[in-house]
């Protein structure tokens, strides 16, 4: 050992408070904890009940996102909550931000939004910060060289207790992209070409640094997308290293360093790197110059095909089978032929400006097909607010799609916003479990312009055709 | 916490690999905000037809599952969703112990905070007992062994310091709080401030 080191590792040894040894984990203190009304209300039993009170409310940032409707009305006031217990929850939330002293990125508030989309934007997120969120989309904060992953409701009222996090430390995975992606395929595609190469149990236990010249390349939000899936692919977390791209994306945000403070940070954030010739426990090595747009065809996102590709023949493995049978696909025959009664552009995973913009430029001059139902939700208020200012949303509503507030919405269907049982959904979300999306909902993953593309086309569509 | 050393019981076999936490407990049932009575929705769509009706062929609805209370999943169980939900359902159904040949590390972490016991045994170990549902276990949590009906004992990993919780039933808050005096100097003392 030379003593290089990776990003990972000087993000992990900056915060250790007390070192692991072999009959105790590390606390680990974290820098920002991001709460939600899903996974929190417990959490905050345990306070109550043990008369504790938060320790850092101060570093903890709140907003409401899974259970909240998306419906465009003119106060939120009016909205119906989707059921009595989500109305519950929702009131939940605010009495515990409220008791506890944790500002609420609330219903009246401008800043509201899907939680990962928001910590980026308000420039809460930013390199070297531990980061941590009942929520396994967490991983998307490693895109600013952020140690950032998901931790369950026991975890989070440890957190709010102490600002730390007993953890034992986990290993290193490299997965290195050369090239360059080609037109028409984007992190999206990259990410789950990456899924399908290591399967989804294929980072357990390890943290991902996403790497290379076509990491290098792309901008903060395409990133996002692909530190996002890091969990899709069962790693701890996913980092970039952060560069200018990631200092020009923070500079004059609400809550990223100003003056004196912004060029000490900077400073401080260049040398986050891993040093030359570390190693990792492992590596995995790919080129973005040879990829097409993916699409997946069964019921995890490890099951994963180039758009134009026929769906493998593995069907001598049970688990195998019984996914082709729920998504009613054939081995064989690729998914182009497929018919599609929903488009999801949203989520954690695709639903930020340049998402929308994607999407938008390419539905441009075409409809929404006949049958099809295309719902695009922004991932914050903020990105509903730029949208609108560049006309999206009228680009949308006339080519006969639904535009909505800010929300998780359709990802998971918490809100009501429900995918039909047996329909087929081409989403930019991150999940095609069974019914992840509704009730036997079949759910196919793809880029905003795939997606896109399909609906205009009413079955599933390489976005390519489309692209001048 | 309550302390647990043995689990004694006969198995139940799912044998679908990459059972993920939305399966365990699909999302539309996370708007409660409370951890109890979520054994009534565990599996709720594979247990339950999309109007209701009872799936008898699913095999936690089978006569043979009753009273089980170590459940033997195909490869990869738990990915996905962080959801706390998936152990706290699987706990309040009756479920002590998970078996596979891999678990994902969220819902491992989550299954050892709440007593649910997160075993990983080796592909022949894990063959044989997706062939055999229904044998006798025992689960020894302090010598992390499982015994089969035959008198063979299997070692499965277990981090130390959860098994130490595990076994005295020690809460890991109370843990963490004993180290306050680090926290606040680490606090005090980093060199840049978040």
């Amino acid at each position: 050992m030379t003593g290089a080191t990776t990003l990972f590792e000087k993000t992990w040894s900056d915060h250790v408070v007390v070192a692991e040894t072999a009959d105790t984990p590390a606390v680990l203190y974290v820098d920002l904890h991001l709460i939600h009304e899903v996974t929190t209300p417990q959490a905050f039993t345990v306070l109550r009940t043990e008369g504790l009170s938060v320790r850092r409310p101060d570093l903890t940032l709140a907003t409401m996102d899974h259970s909240t409707p998306t419906l465009p009305v003119s106060s939120f006031k009016d909205l119906a909550i989707v059921g009595e217990s989500a109305a519950k929850q929702i009131v939940r939330m605010e009495e515990n931000c409220r008791d506890f002293g944790i500002e609420l990125f609330g219903f009246d508030s401008e800043h509201r939004g899907i939680v990962h989309v928001i910590g980026p934007e308000l420039g809460a997120t930013q390199p070297g910060k531990t980061i941590v969120c009942g929520d396994s989309h967490t991983s998307t904060h490693g895109a600013f060289g952020a140690l950032a992953f998901g931790i369950g409701t026991t975890e989070v009222s440890h957190v709010l207790a102490t600002q730390c996090l007993l953890q034992r430390k986990p290993k290193t995975l490299a997965i290195n992209v050369a090239g360059r992606l080609p037109p028409g395929v984007t992190s999206k595609d990259l990410i789950l070409a990456i899924i399908g190469e290591i399967g989804v149990d294929g980072g357990t236990g390890h943290v991902i640094e996403f790497r290379g010249a076509a990491i290098s390349a792309l901008d903060m939000e395409a990133r996002m997308t692909v530190c996002n899936m890091s969990i899709e692919a069962g790693a701890r977390a996913g980092m970039i290293a952060p560069d200018d791209t990631t200092f020009e994306y923070l500079h004059g945000r609400p809550r990223s360093p100003r003056g004196a403070n912004w060029d000490a940070a900077v400073s401080r954030w260049r040398t986050l790197q891993s040093d030359p010739g570390v190693e990792f426990d492992r590596s995995v090595t790919l080129d973005a110059g040879n990829l097409q747009p993916m699409v997946t065809f069964g019921t995890n996102p490890g099951m994963v095909i180039g758009i134009n590709d026929p769906v493998p023949d593995n069907t001598a493995d049970p688990s195998f089978r019984k996914a082709l049978d729920y998504m009613r696909v054939t081995a064989g025959k690729p998914l182009t032929e497929t018919a599609v009664d929903v488009v999801f552009v949203g989520s954690c995973t695709n639903s930020r400006l340049s998402d929308l913009r994607q999407a938008a430029d390419l539905i441009t001059g075409h409809k929404v097909a006949d049958g099809v139902r295309m719902l695009v939700v922004p991932g914050s208020q903020q990105i509903k607010k730029d949208a609108e200012a560049l006309g999206l949303d009228r680009i949308f509503v006339a080519a006969g799609a639904e535009w909505r507030e800010s929300g998780c919405s359709m990802c998971l269907g918490m809100n009501g916003d429900t995918v039909g049982n047996g329909q087929l959904s081409v989403s930019t979300s991150n999940r095609n479990f069974e019914g992840r999306q509704g009730v036997g909902a079949r759910t196919i993953l793809a880029s905003p312009l795939t997606a896109t593309a399909s609906a205009i086309c009413g079955r599933v569509a390489d976005p390519r055709a489309y692209l001048q | 916490m309550q302390a647990i050393n043995r689990i004694r019981s006969r198995t139940v076999v799912l044998p679908t690999k990459d059972i993920d936490t939305d399966q365990i407990i699909p999302a539309r049932f996370l708007t409660t905000t409370s951890r109890e009575g979520l054994g009534d929705v565990l599996f709720h769509d594979l247990r339950f037809a999309a109007d209701g009706t009872r799936n008898d062929h699913f095999v936690l609805n089978t006569p043979a599952a009753a009273g089980c209370e170590i459940l033997v999943a195909g490869n990869n169980l738990g990915c996905g969703s962080s959801r706390e939900h998936a152990p706290w359902a699987l706990l309040d159904y009756g479920i002590r112990a998970v078996i596979s040949t891999e678990i994902a590390d969220i819902f491992r972490n989550n299954s050892l905070k709440n007593g649910l016991i997160p075993i990983v045994v080796d592909a022949q170990t894990h063959e044989y007992l997706l062939q055999n549902a229904g044998i006798e276990l025992d689960i020894d949590v302090k010598s992390s062994t499982l015994t089969l009906p035959d008198g063979k004992i299997v070692e499965f990993p277990i981090d130390g310091f959860a098994r130490y919780c595990l076994v005295e039933g020690i809460d890991q808050l109370g843990f963490l709080q004993t180290h306050m005096n680090s926290i606040e100097n680490y606090e005090e003392t980093r060199s840049w401030m978040p």
